[in-house]
């Protein structure tokens, strides 16, 4: 199931050019890869890379290495379940059991940054919203006015990879 | 082409174009689609006079044309037709829903009979006050991936023929008074880096002044001023000092005083007299004081700025390297008090701290006079009887990787922004405290990313042992440095700003329960309640209109209120359970 790119380390720094910067910004496309925030060698993320404990902050990246970090609405959290019990519209948005998610609270724009694993929700100090990640990041507690739009995932080469547009509009509402 | 030959070319054309238009009847040109029928402006609206900087100094009895009514911040109504003995009768007139949710922060500002409220989502409200008619209404949608932690207002600001709304992304917008059309904006600070507004602009001596929020975010504070005319920025004083600027020494070598934070997020106070203006700031960034060792000046302090030139002319330090997210945001107000016989040209300050300070204002320097908790406080030892520095325990103060209890107050403070009020006639300050509320605060390591949140803390909140209630209403006279009395909520938080009257009445919003409070100014004995739509976190505020006074709030529960609420709820069992939310405006008069 899981094709392993064997020991294949990516050295996949692209310097941008100013034809990047409109992919920075622009939302995460299908056949994008995952590197954690703050990794400054970008190197793609695979579901080892997610401990079933904490979540992983991450921004998607285009194929040509243009990590997506010019709007904080492309900002996401990763989080590693269990397979078997993620609800059934979850399933086919999972790979390996890691779920990606819109970081950005939907009530008044937090990052949501922390899993409480005890409850298997995602939580955001802010205002203590709580989202259900094995279902589509469904609302279960505080203020938040809507689910958590989640971006489906799917493996290529070993690597988590984007499979389709986020479920819903990152961000928050309007007062 | 030739030269030569263009411009005989043109000049035909031009030649047969004229001969076209002498000799052919001129068609009526396609009509435009039609425009809206343009609104004949109200006369309310047309009628609408000036607020000069001589109204805003001296305002009349009948008037409420600033958030705290007059400069010094006293949230003080000389009206007194409203009294104890007839408030029993006390009822709405009318009630108008904002559209808004959430935390609905600011006073009703009321000028030539037309009142303006700012509201969550960057909007203004200009209702008639009489009718409660809408007159118009200006929204700022925000960006959607703007970064505001505290998504409410706390108020505009009147000036000329403009209304001053600091948009919570950063932009100060100056609004037409008659028809709430944009005048000009101004980017304040740079929101994708977590600077964000929320307070009520200051205006004096033809500057609006305003600061930002972002104490969670690793911003540098600090107090801006823009020409009230045009917009454009006159001075900017940061709330931390670069390298070599006073006040750097009581920061560390390296680039901590970047990311310091001591936000700037409650309006400022003034004093006409020596032109100073007396702004409050945050708590420093990150939250734990040992990943910046040292005093770290202006954090948690009052500052004194010149309007003039935004030069810090004197300050006074609430709490040096603030560890619990203490921001002591609120203005002192200024009261001349007796002390020992004479009189002190003094600032009162109920900080978030805990404690209650009595301070003396000058031509610049600030000094302390006294200083006392007003509610249970556990973290200082005592004041140094000179400076009023606070003798810190040091198993009290968390660090990072450490972890400090029993925290009292709770980093929600004693008193959180709310204003005081202050009656010249009982002489006697108005607080909304919370006593019990205590936290325990845990230091963890955190990297600075611009916009992301830069705290480093863990916290919990917990309730003092043998606590029997939460809110309460104090009253403590300026004086002898008394409480005079305590009215305790039993089963509420009190989050709601004040106003006394010289009717001799207190009004506050606060609580869980959604009244709007009238207690007797002078005994404290609860005379008047009124369950609104929600909670109320805002100011009231009193005017009369055709000689009838007033009583006017704004009710939204959310922000942190909301938190608070929430945590209490999960503590207690049930205790505190959810308050509704949606913003509504009220109205009040005796009937």
């Amino acid at each position: 199931m899981l094709k392993r790119a064997g020991g294949l380390v990516l050295a996949w720094l692209t310097p941008l050019d100013a034809s990047a910067q409109g992919d920075q910004s622009a939302r995460p496309a299908r056949g994008d890869v995952l590197v954690r925030v703050g990794d400054a060698t970008a190197t793609p993320l695979t579901p080892a890379d997610v401990t079933g404990t904490a979540v992983v902050m991450a921004w998607p990246a285009t194929p040509a290495g243009v990590v997506r970090s010019g709007s904080r609405l492309n900002r996401l959290v990763l989080v590693r379940l269990d397979p078997a019990s993620l609800a059934e519209r979850s399933r086919p948005h999972a790979a390996e059991g890691v779920m990606a998610y819109s970081a950005v609270c939907t009530h008044t724009g937090c990052e949501v940054g922390a899993f409480l694993a005890d409850e298997q929700v995602l939580y955001c100090d802010c205002h203590e919203s709580k989202f259900d990640p094995r279902d589509q990041g469904r609302v279960i507690g505080g203020p938040a006015p809507r689910n958590l739009p989640a971006l489906p995932l799917t493996l290529v080469d070993g690597r988590l990879t984007v499979a389709g547009a986020f479920t819903a509009r990152p961000g928050f509402e309007q007062g | 082409m030739g030269a030569g030959r263009f411009v005989a070319a043109v000049s035909t054309a031009l030649l047969v174009a004229r001969l076209l238009l002498e000799a052919t009847p001129q068609q009526p040109a396609p009509a435009p689609p039609p425009a809206p029928l343009p609104m004949p402006m109200p006369a309310i609206l047309k009628a609408y006079p000036a607020v000069t900087a001589d109204r805003l100094l001296h305002p009349r009895d009948d008037e409420w044309l600033m958030i705290r009514r007059t400069y010094d911040g006293w949230g003080y109504s000389p009206l007194d037709q409203i009294t104890p003995a007839n408030v029993a009768r006390l009822r709405p007139l009318w009630v108008f829903a904002t559209g808004a949710v959430n935390g609905h922060e600011a006073p009703p500002l009321v000028n030539g009979g037309v009142m303006f409220v700012s509201t969550p989502g960057n909007q203004v409200i200009a209702v008639e006050v009489k009718t409660g008619r809408l007159l118009w209404r200006y929204r700022r949608p925000l960006p959607e991936d703007a970064v505001v932690m505290h998504p409410t207002t706390r108020g505009v600001a009147l000036y000329g023929d403009k209304v001053y709304l600091p948009a919570n992304e950063g932009v100060l917008v100056a609004l037409d008074a008659r028809t709430g059309k944009e005048v000009w904006t101004t980017n304040v600070g740079e929101n994708q880096h977590g600077y964000y507004m929320t307070l009520a602009p200051l205006v004096a001596e033809g500057v609006v002044m305003i600061g930002a929020s972002g104490g969670e975010f690793g911003i540098r504070g600090f107090v801006a001023a823009f020409d009230a005319e045009t917009g454009k920025q006159v001075w900017k004083t940061y709330t931390v000092p670069a390298p070599g600027e006073p006040g750097s020494d009581t920061w560390p070598k390296g680039d901590q005083w970047k990311t310091g934070g001591a936000p700037v997020w409650v309006t400022g106070n003034y004093d006409p007299e020596t032109r100073l203006a007396y702004w409050g700031t945050g708590n420093g960034g990150p939250w734990m004081g040992d990943q910046r060792p040292g005093d770290n000046l202006y954090t948690a302090s009052t500052v004194a700025l010149d309007v003039k030139t935004g030069q810090i002319r004197g300050h006074f330090q609430y709490h040096p390297n603030d560890s619990w997210d203490w921001d002591e945001v609120s203005p002192p107000i200024l009261v001349d008090y007796q002390r020992d016989g004479r009189t002190v040209k003094g600032l009162i300050n109920v900080a978030r701290n805990g404690y209650l300070w009595f301070l003396q204002r000058s031509g610049g320097p600030i000094s302390f006079v006294q200083g006392m908790p007003y509610v249970k406080q556990t973290v200082f030892r005592g004041l140094d009887p000179k400076t009023g520095r606070p003798d810190v325990d040091p198993d009290k103060k968390p660090a990072t990787g450490k972890k400090a209890e029993n925290i009292c107050p709770s980093h929600w403070g004693g008193k959180n922004w709310p204003p005081i009020s202050y009656s010249p006639k009982t002489r006697m300050i108005y607080i909304p405290a919370n006593e019990n509320l205590c936290d325990w605060l845990t230091g963890i390591e955190v990297d600075y990313e611009p916009g992301e949140r830069y705290m480093g803390a863990q916290s919990g909140l917990s309730l003092a042992a043998g606590a029997d209630h939460v809110g309460e209403v104090q009253a403590w006279h300026v004086d002898t440095g008394r409480r005079v009395w305590t009215h305790n909520y039993a089963t509420s938080i009190n989050w709601g700003g004040m106003l006394v009257t010289a009717g001799g009445l207190v009004f506050s919003g606060g609580t869980n329960d959604r009244k709007l409070h009238a207690f007797d100014a002078a005994t404290g004995k609860l005379l008047w309640e009124f369950p609104t739509n929600s909670g109320i976190l805002a100011p009231p505020s009193s005017f009369t209109i055709d000689g009838t006074q007033y009583i006017a709030i704004q009710s939204g529960w959310g922000i942190d209120s909301r938190l608070v609420q929430g945590r209490l709820n999960a503590l207690t069992g049930g205790a505190y359970p959810e308050v509704p939310e949606g913003g509504a405006i009220w109205v009040f008069a005796v009937q």
